[in-house]
């Protein structure tokens, strides 16, 4: 029994502190989300009479389209994972494969351009989506479409560093059979290397997802007709205003709009395990 | 197939860029022009031939990176040499239109005329008589063929608020106006505006205003005529930022808790991530994934609905932490200076810590086991097999994730904003500055926050900020290629 103690029992103790730690404001969250108070004194009480009532709430009440939010975040969410995957692959593929003028300087400009945050730029965001407007309303001030591509002019830069790592990884002796084979250089990079390199694929989409999830600046900034406006913007509006009253609302509204991202983070927790080292240790 | 799918792609992008071209050329707008047809042109040249292979890659990505990354950062760059923001917003021309407007009172003893509000293409006119006259175009005679047409009482009702704004030049007169939409009446400026000596008169007072170089009109009793217009300021935004004392002092202090808030939080994070990795990384411990799927929650968790979520459990009076956990306990978590540094860095590292947590396992997994088997064959003990094997391997394997999650906290708006929205003030200070503010909140409120927006300021303090960041980054990357080639 001591043995295994001090073999595996005092590991056990510390991953259950850190469950718990990890766990119980989340469970505060279950908690409130099903409690009939709906403020943020009555939900002490945990798991007292639970009730349905905040989630019936959120999806019929008219002052917050609920569902419409959640669905413009996953479209929104999903259309800038996709393409900051597919941009940052493409951009990877070059600055790994090949050798141009301005490779490195390139690579080393990607990065640093990128750290320039796009909040600082506000203003200037809004004043071209203004002016885009009028050109092209599709992608201007107050489209959907239009605040994906102000993402994904954020889509090259750390993404394309971390990618060009990963495709480093994979022999070059794979695209020179190929290409003796007679495969074009597009289809040594759609059937050769993209399925090798999944994984970092799967990270930097990943991320992509939950950043643009996360983003309420730029995205109450370009949306602004309330039916179009995403799940972070809407759910801000909701507690900046009586956090304390609406905290049954908040509850369930964030419980619902975090589940994809628990679940894929369930799934693709090991691409992360493995994505993000990989490229940087060479053996 | 893909012989097909590149000419397809390729004529919808130009057929595209041609109706951008149309409509940029009738808006004038001719340096958006060149840049399009430049862009269409190196499209065309790029995805045509043969060679330039790299090119295809990268061109999409570096399109949309110039245009929504390049420019924006070009723009902050040179706003942070101007006095753009509250009363600084437009032209000169636009600062005078504002200003006559603002200035006009009824003629005196000018009688009210009956008028229809009339529309054309969407623009609002005034027809008197047979005489109708916009925005743009000064009252004069109009033919029937013109277009004008009655604006219908339901269009009157929705527009009010463009038809009390509209003003239509009376030539020699004032401009006609009106307040109902039926009868108008003529209004002049109290001021007038001399365009060859480029002042603005008051012939009242006769008090004379210049333009002071500094985007306004001031007198030489030092009074100014609001709004002003944009100007060159030079470096005076970088100065008030260096020196101003007011402004200086605050600003070094966020400097200095930024750098502790990013530093901390990735020590920290790296600290609790490792050590976790470390203590359940053990051949044969069971449920290590059941502890890998429960740990990643809070990171999975979004982080805006995490910081809203600990705004609530941190409240004084009623929060979770407080109420239940302290039993009624009254700590001001995110109202004393201290405590609210304190609670946003706790919280910070709750969300982060499993990421690093994830990262670290990752990094275990790939050092070969050969390695620390032969050290403990040699007798190394645990402590020297951690210390001089696993963790230079470890760090050389995480700096690059740890630089970037440092500039990712040093600019983690999100947090800040959310739990404490950079409080509590400092009620010394001359700027909306608090305890918890980070460099991003403080150009945030500068920016966008209060009553007077300085979005000058803002741009150069964003430009110091990305100073800072790119040489840290570089810094890092330096680092880590020199681990790596080791």
């Amino acid at each position: 029994m001591a043995r295994w103690f001090s073999r595996y029992g005092w590991r056990h103790a510390v991953g259950a502190a850190a469950v718990v730690v990890a766990l119980f404001p989340l469970l505060f969250v279950l908690a409130a989300s099903v409690n009939p108070s709906g403020t943020l004194t009555g939900s002490n009480n945990l798991f007292a009479a639970p009730t349905p009532a905040h989630y019936q709430a959120l999806f019929t009440d008219p002052l917050h389209p609920f569902g419409k939010w959640f669905a413009n975040s996953m479209v929104i969410g999903l259309t800038t994972a996709a393409g900051s995957v597919f941009l940052g692959a493409c951009a990877a593929y070059a600055f790994s494969r090949f050798s141009f003028r301005g490779r490195r300087a390139g690579l080393l400009g990607l990065v640093f351009v990128q750290l320039f945050p796009q909040l600082l730029a506000y203003v200037a965001i809004f004043l071209l989506l203004s002016a885009l407007k009028d050109v092209f309303p599709a992608i201007g001030l107050g489209s959907r479409l239009g605040l994906v591509m102000v993402y994904l002019g954020g889509a090259l830069g750390v993404n394309t560093y971390l990618m060009k790592g990963f495709f480093d990884t994979v022999p070059k002796e794979l695209d020179e059979s190929a290409q003796i084979d007679g495969a074009s250089h597009a289809q040594i990079f759609f059937r050769v290397l993209l399925p090798l390199v999944a994984p970092i694929l799967v990270v930097v989409g990943l991320f992509a997802f939950v950043a643009t999830l996360n983003d309420f600046v730029i995205a109450g900034l370009v949306l602004t007709d309330p039916d179009q406006q995403t799940l972070a913007v809407g759910l801000h509006q909701l507690v900046s205003y009586k956090l304390g009253q609406n905290w049954g609302l908040f509850a369930a509204g964030a419980l619902i709009g975090a589940l994809p991202v628990l679940v894929l983070f369930q799934f693709l927790q090991r691409f992360i395990v493995g994505g993000l080292t990989s490229g940087a240790v060479k053996s | 197939m893909s012989r097909f799918v590149k000419p397809v792609v390729l004529g919808v992008v130009d057929a595209f860029a041609v109706y951008g071209l149309v409509a940029l050329a009738g808006q004038r707008s001719w340096w958006l022009f060149a840049a399009m047809l430049a862009g269409t042109v190196a499209i065309n040249v790029i995805y045509l031939g043969k060679r330039r292979v790299p090119a295809k890659y990268l061109a999409p990505g570096v399109i949309l990176l110039l245009i929504y990354q390049v420019y924006v950062v070009l723009y902050t760059g040179y706003a942070a040499f101007t006095n753009y923001g509250d009363g600084h917003n437009g032209t000169k021309q636009d600062a005078v239109a504002a200003i006559l407007a603002a200035s006009e009172v009824r003629v005196p003893g000018s009688a009210a005329q009956p008028v229809r509000v009339v529309e054309r293409g969407g623009e609002l006119g005034l027809q008197v008589g047979g005489q109708v006259g916009s925005v743009a175009r000064p009252l004069g005679p109009v033919a029937e063929s013109d277009g004008w047409r009655a604006l219908p009482y339901a269009e009157i009702v929705a527009r009010q608020a463009e038809i009390t704004a509209l003003r239509v030049p009376v030539p020699g007169q004032g401009s006609l106006r009106t307040s109902d939409a039926v009868t108008a009446a003529m209004y002049r400026s109290t001021l007038r505006y001399d365009e060859r000596a480029g002042t603005v008169t008051d012939p009242a007072t006769g008090a004379v205003y210049r333009d002071d170089g500094r985007g306004r009109f001031a007198a030489a009793d030092g009074t100014v005529l609001s709004p002003g217009w944009k100007v060159f300021v030079g470096l005076e935004n970088f100065r008030t930022v260096l020196t101003d004392p007011g402004i200086r002092g605050p600003f070094l202090g966020v400097l200095v808790w930024t750098f502790a808030f990013a530093g901390l939080s990735v020590g920290l994070m790296f600290v609790l991530g490792l050590g976790l990795a470390l203590v359940l990384d053990r051949p044969g411990l069971r449920g290590h994934r059941i502890y890998r799927s429960l740990l990643v929650l809070p990171y999975a968790f979004p982080a805006f609905m995490a910081a809203i979520l600990w705004q609530g459990l941190l409240n004084p009076d009623h929060g979770f932490v407080n109420a239940v956990l302290l039993g009624g306990g009254q700590v001001p978590w995110l109202t004393d200076p201290w405590l609210a540094r304190l609670s946003v860095l706790a919280v910070n590292i709750w969300i982060g810590f499993p990421y690093l947590f994830l990262v670290c396992t990752g990094a275990l997994q790939v050092i070969p086991p050969a390695l620390t088997e032969a050290a403990q064959l040699d007798g190394a003990s645990p402590w020297r097999v951690l210390r001089h094997i696993k963790l230079p391997m470890l760090l050389a394997a995480t700096t690059p994730v740890l630089v970037a999650t440092f500039a990712f906290n040093f600019n983690n708006f999100n947090v800040i904003y959310m739990l404490t929205g950079g409080g509590p003030r400092d009620a010394t200070s001359p700027v909306d500055v608090g305890s918890t503010d980070l460099l991003i909140s403080l150009v945030y409120k500068l920016a966008f926050g209060g009553s007077a927006r300085n979005y000058g300021l803002a741009c150069a303090v964003s430009i110091l900020i990305f100073a800072v960041i790119a040489a840290i980054s570089l810094a890092g990357f330096r680092r880590a290629r020199r681990l790596e080639a080791n």
